[in-house]
């Protein structure tokens, strides 16, 4: 059609491309110096689906928003290692009792103190039923969650938090858990201000925080903007390089695309399906592809009845060998993903590629096969059953990679196999929530805070809320909870790491690769870093 | 009187639409509360309160019964973001009504003139072009076609932005209308052929010709207005085609409109949303066709109402 | 017209000369006209009451298969229709069996099309494809025309309450979000199990059936009222047969060619649905879905998503020139004697 000739003439222009961008996406963000930080900066987003509320931000599109307008006791830095933003210092001595000791002097937008009441507050606001927050579970390991959030509890207070001081607090956990400082960091956990609890409706929709940034005046435009300005009273490590960021609200990233495309956007951060191939040819040297924490997985449920027992056991490894993984990366995403060798992120502090057992997740068509028919001899595979594979598909470029690996299931396998797709993602949660799969589901998780734990334990603990297959094995759960009374977090990650050989032998879910971020950004901005979690440091971009 | 009795159709129209498309959301699979969790867990108690807050724990007659009692007093509920259906829509509707008339005023206006043409010289070069031309635009879905066109005008040529900016102005709208408006242009054009080539032949352009009138008189004033009829009808039933489903073309250039408010409501199963686009939906359906039939007997004397 | 016909003037039958009256003009013009009772009307111009007179259809139909349009369209759709049932006569290689490795690659030997994303044959895929967007084109345009047109029809030639109640039927479901409906219908328990062809076509149908009503009421309420209307009426023909003889043959052309373009749009629509996951099963082919498949890569490979467009395309033109010889065929005025 019309464009046949001039993806020729980019695919040379491509060899050049991709010498001259080697470093481009290096994110060690030295192009910065001399850029005019004046200037307001756009950049894509969704429109948030909640109120502006830290305890009730659970998406995206809000959580961007969040993430700039407020702060923390911690920040994470480019790489996920924490810094220090409100917190003084964060201590403890048996990994169940912390300390909390804040900077003084710190304010919110509006120019009221942060004080430890208002982080205490905070925390009790998002914790307790009553307030139907939607991440009240992210204060589950304080004392006394479970008393707040019962069903019907008027109580509001946790026994857990503790105020000594205007600068000090204390928690007390249920539990030891020894990376419970590598979550401050997430939105939940910020403070809020005393004006919230009037009308914390009200306060969504025009929240006062204590970011780098703060909402303009009459800043969210829905479903087209969210505007945010510069907060000078902001003095932590993430000071803004630039007059402001405007988040323009796209609902698909492929119009996003386009706008960037002719500098009508400054930075995008996800590149469509259907850029995946010219992106680095379109911009040239103004784009990243880096690893950030996130994979994607196929979970097998333990309630099927054929990927049960022995049998079971040894379908799930032959269908983990079936999959030519660099394949349908190369394919499909045209390279832009990583092969996974274990259950977490190579991001993260205490990743290992090398755990034993790790085989099983290499292709070996032969072996897949051998040991498939290894499983019929014990338990026959019913004539004629499709092996499904379930997955929403209101989403971008589910489809192409599931009907791929279906097809290389069936081919490697000698079985039926294909999608079953499902209209919308609430039918989809209904039917993983009622443990209504017939066969196995399409997920993948994307950390809410750097650290293995959050890749292992909410995802394949007994009864964990994430815990989508069912999985349970007491030899794992000890392994986790090993882990979490470990006295540093280096000694953590080394038990989470066997534990996660337990996984390589069950399979709970099948890893399949890790997430990659591809951005790109216009001509009216230098080079954009972009985090650990594969999202821009808005703060850091300057205009040309 | 036929006018005033059409407005009182609307009432059982508005709540019969209502009813339905109500129950349609209540039918449909899955469960929204779990869909708001984006698939992390939720506190059971927190679950169990905002499925009271939203009434999704009564059973349907009930949750109609309290949305209509709502609507009496002008509350449409609230979305599932805390926002005020009422205002939501009210920012969506004159965005998509602004583009819906821009992409009628343009299958109207050169629907017409390229099925004239047509059928004045059917089976001609010309009358072939438009037939092939027509063809893409059927074949090729819209999601492609505006894709092409976003990236072609917008990005390759730069002669236009490539998405439509918050506001929506009346310029950005004009390539996002041309898209919406292209499938529907290929019908105004064959009806407007079939209908003029039809025409041409009756008696009353015989009688016409032979009083001497000029070609051009007797093809605007004489054929021109005999042969609009179906193609009045086809757009007076496309404008509301054309609000409610500019899903696709209002997703490819980014137009805050009622198609993408519709198609994530749907998909949320956020019920008042859906409820109340489709109840304006309605109206303007019943609105478009009462106009029609009033044309009709503007177009055709012999055509009257009583 | 009866009060044109009355005797104001003194018309003497039978005259010989016919002597012109009223305004006689002064010039004296040679008649060579005979009386009719001296010259009796041959064998071959004289009415033969004994036989059946020609229907409409019978007209049409005489009038059609001489058509070159006709043929052409009628020949086209035989093969479309050949492809659709035997679609094994035209493709050697499997459809279904699709290997990644040849995922996008270019035309070669024994792949005439080149390869989809997947991997598999676009020139088998097309073929196979065929049948089952046939099937959603024409038994949707079949539907809606039976539904639409039945409602329609009784709608605008009957008018008050008939007209109130199946308009606003019309309106009401005309506002209903196809999307909403089809996931609602899908999941129906009949159709939940065995999605197939029919489910598409039934919702399609369901949802599609007010447009054709619509334009069919509006064509009735223009010809309602015509001449040759009452003339049959005054000839006794009931209300209803006037209708079905008459009105409806009549109102045929803009039917025609609305049907005729939708049997395209339900094809595509089917991809719409595909797309969203309420359409067809990805097990079954079609070309709706393999556009749909298509348009992410439509930048670097267009081929994949041209050959089944083309298919497409192919399939809607021979129905409107099938349309357009119909529809010159059924009417009376544009025939050339």
């Amino acid at each position: 059609m019309r464009f046949s000739r001039t993806s020729k003439a980019l695919g040379v222009a491509a060899v050049l491309a991709m010498a001259l961008t080697a470093c481009g996406g290096s994110g060690d963000g030295g192009g910065n110096a001399g850029g005019d930080t004046s200037k307001v900066i756009s950049a894509n987003s969704t429109e948030p689906q909640n109120g502006l509320l830290p305890a009730n931000t659970n998406e995206v599109g809000g959580g961007r928003v969040m993430d700039l307008i407020f702060t923390g006791l911690v920040s994470y830095d480019v790489k996920g290692a924490i810094q220090n933003e409100l917190a003084e210092s964060i201590k403890t001595e048996d990994s169940q009792n912390y300390t909390i000791k804040l900077k003084s002097g710190e304010t919110f937008s509006d120019g009221s103190p942060i004080t430890a009441q208002n982080f205490v507050d905070a925390w009790n606001f998002g914790a307790a039923a009553k307030n139907t927050q939607l991440n009240s579970y992210f204060f589950e390991s304080i004392k006394g969650y479970d008393k707040v959030s019962a069903a019907d509890s008027t109580l509001d207070k946790m026994e857990g938090l503790k105020v000594v001081d205007d600068q000090t607090f204390t928690v007390e956990l249920a539990a030891p858990e020894s990376d419970f400082p590598l979550r401050l960091g997430y939105t939940a956990f910020y403070p809020l201000p005393e004006s919230a609890y009037k009308d914390p409706a009200a306060f969504g929709q025009d929240p006062i925080g204590n970011g780098p940034y703060k909402l303009d005046t009459g800043g969210w435009q829905h479903n087209v903007a969210v505007k945010l300005v510069v907060n000078d009273k902001y003095n932590g490590p993430r000071k803004a390089k630039n007059g402001g960021v405007t988040f323009k609200l796209y609902n698909s990233t492929d119009a996003a695309y386009t706008d960037v495309q002719s500098d009508n956007l400054d930075v995008l951060d996800q590149v469509p399906p259907s850029g995946l191939q010219n992106f680095k040819t379109d911009f040239k040297d103004r784009f990243v592809n880096q690893p950030y924490a996130g994979n994607a997985t196929m979970t097998i449920p333990s309630y099927l009845p054929e990927f049960k027992g022995e049998a079971g056991q040894m379908r799930r490894q032959a269908i983990s060998m079936a999959i030519d993984r660099q394949q349908i990366i190369d394919k499909i995403f045209y390279g832009n993903k990583k092969v996974a060798a274990e259950f977490t992120s190579p991001v993260l502090d205490g990743y290992d590629a090398n755990l034993p057992g790790s085989d099983v997740l290499k292709f070996d068509a032969a072996k897949a096969k051998a040991m498939w028919e290894k499983a019929d001899a014990i338990s026959p595979w019913p004539a004629g059953k499709v092996f499904t594979i379930t997955s929403n598909i209101d989403g971008a470029g589910n489809k192409e990679y599931i009907t791929a690996m279906a097809n290389q299931i069936a081919t490697n396998l000698g079985i039926k196999a294909e999608l079953n797709p499902i209209a919308t993602f609430k039918e989809m949660r209904d039917l993983v929530n009622k443990k209504k799969l017939t066969g196995a589901s399409r997920a993948g998780w994307q950390a809410d805070y750097p650290s293995l734990y959050n890749f292992l334990g909410p995802l394949y603990g007994t009864g964990a809320g994430s815990n989508d297959g069912d999985y349970s094995n007491p030899a794992f759960d000890a392994k986790l909870k090993e882990g979490l009374s470990a006295k540093t977090v280096e000694a953590g990650n080394k038990i989470f790491n066997d534990s996660q050989e337990i996984l390589l032998k069950d399979l709970p879910v099948v890893p399949l690769w890790y997430q990659a971020v591809q951005g790109v950004w216009s001509n009216n901005v230098n080079t954009v870093q972009f985090g650990w979690n594969g999202v821009p440091l808005y703060y850091d971009i300057t205009a040309k | 009187m036929f006018t005033l009795r059409r407005f009182l159709q609307l009432i059982p129209v508005f709540f019969g639409a209502t009813l339905l498309v109500y129950f349609l959301v209540f039918a449909t699979p899955g469960d929204p509360i779990a869909a708001l969790s984006g698939g992390k867990p939720m506190a059971p108690a927190v679950e169990a309160a905002l499925r009271a807050q939203y009434n999704l724990d009564q059973p349907f007659w009930i949750q109609y019964g309290l949305y209509l009692k709502n609507l009496v007093t002008l509350n449409l509920g609230q979305t599932f973001s805390g926002q005020e259906v009422a205002a939501v829509i009210g920012r969506a509707y004159p965005v998509t009504a602004r583009l819906a008339i821009m992409a009628l005023a343009f299958e109207a206006i050169f629907g017409v003139f390229f099925g004239v043409i047509a059928g004045l010289r059917k089976g001609k070069l010309f009358d072939s072009t438009v037939l092939v031309a027509s063809l893409i635009v059927i074949a090729v879905p819209t999601f492609v076609l505006g894709f092409v066109l976003q990236l072609v005008v917008g990005v390759q040529l730069g002669w236009a932005k490539p998405t439509v900016s918050g506001a929506a102005p009346w310029n950005e709208l004009i390539l996002p209308a041309l898209v919406l408006g292209l499938v529907s242009l290929a019908y105004v054009i064959r009806l407007t052929r079939a209908s003029i080539s039809e025409n041409m032949n009756a008696d009353y352009v015989r009688t016409a010709t032979a009083k001497g009138l000029s070609r051009r008189r007797v093809v605007v004033v004489h054929i021109l207005r005999n042969s609009l009829i179906p193609v009045v009808t086809f757009l007076g039933a496309d404008l509301g085609a054309l609000m409610g489903g500019a899903i696709v073309t209002e997703g490819i250039f980014n137009v805050p409109g009622v198609g993408n408010l519709l198609y994530k409501a749907i998909l949320n199963g956020e019920t008042p949303t859906v409820v109340a686009v489709v109840g304006i939906l309605v109206i303007v359906f019943v609105i478009a066709n009462l106009v029609v039939d009033l044309l009709y007997a503007w177009l055709d004397p012999r055509i009257r109402y009583v | 017209m009866s009060e044109n016909l009355t005797p104001d003037k003194d018309l003497s039958p039978a005259a010989t000369p016919p002597a012109r009256q009223g305004k006689v003009s002064s010039r004296v013009i040679e008649h060579y006209v005979a009386p009719l009772e001296e010259t009796p009307l041959s064998a071959v111009d004289s009415v033969d009451v004994t036989a059946a007179p020609l229907s409409l259809w019978a007209e049409a139909w005489r009038n059609l298969r001489k058509q070159p349009l006709f043929i052409i369209s009628t020949l086209l759709i035989l093969l479309v229709l050949v492809v659709a049932i035997f679609p094994q006569l035209f493709a050697n290689v499997d459809p279904t069996s699709c290997d990644l490795g040849n995922s996008a690659e270019g035309a070669r030997s024994g792949h005439p099309l080149g390869f989809t994303l997947q991997g598999c044959d676009v020139y088998s895929r097309v073929i196979y494809g065929t049948r089952a967007s046939l099937m959603v084109g024409l038994f949707t345009t079949i539907g809606v025309l039976i539904i639409g047109g039945v409602m329609g029809a009784l709608a605008g030639y009957y008018g008050g309450w008939i007209d109130v109640i199946l308009a606003r039927l019309g309106d009401v479901f005309f506002a209903l979000p196809l999307i909403l409906g089809s996931i609602v219908m899908m999941q129906l328990p009949a159709f939940r199990e065995n999605r197939s062809v029919w489910t598409v076509v039934l919702v399609l149908v369901i949802f599609g059936w007010p447009q054709i009503a619509r334009i069919t009421r509006g064509a009735v309420i223009e010809n309602r009222n015509a001449d040759f209307v009452t003339a049959s009426k005054a000839l006794g023909l009931s209300r209803f047969k006037a209708l079905v003889r008459h009105v409806v043959p009549n109102s045929l052309a803009p039917i025609i060619v609305v049907a005729s373009i939708s049997l395209g749009t339900f094809i595509v629509a089917e991809a719409t649905l595909s797309f969203l996951g309420i359409g067809l099963p990805f097990s079954v082919m079609s070309w709706g879905n393999d556009i749909a498949s298509a348009q992410p890569q439509v930048r670097n490979n267009p081929a994949v998503l041209l050959w089944p467009a083309v298919a497409l395309s192919i399939t809607v033109l021979s129905f409107i020139m099938l349309g357009d010889a119909l529809r010159d065929a059924l009417d009376p005025k544009a025939r050339k004697r």
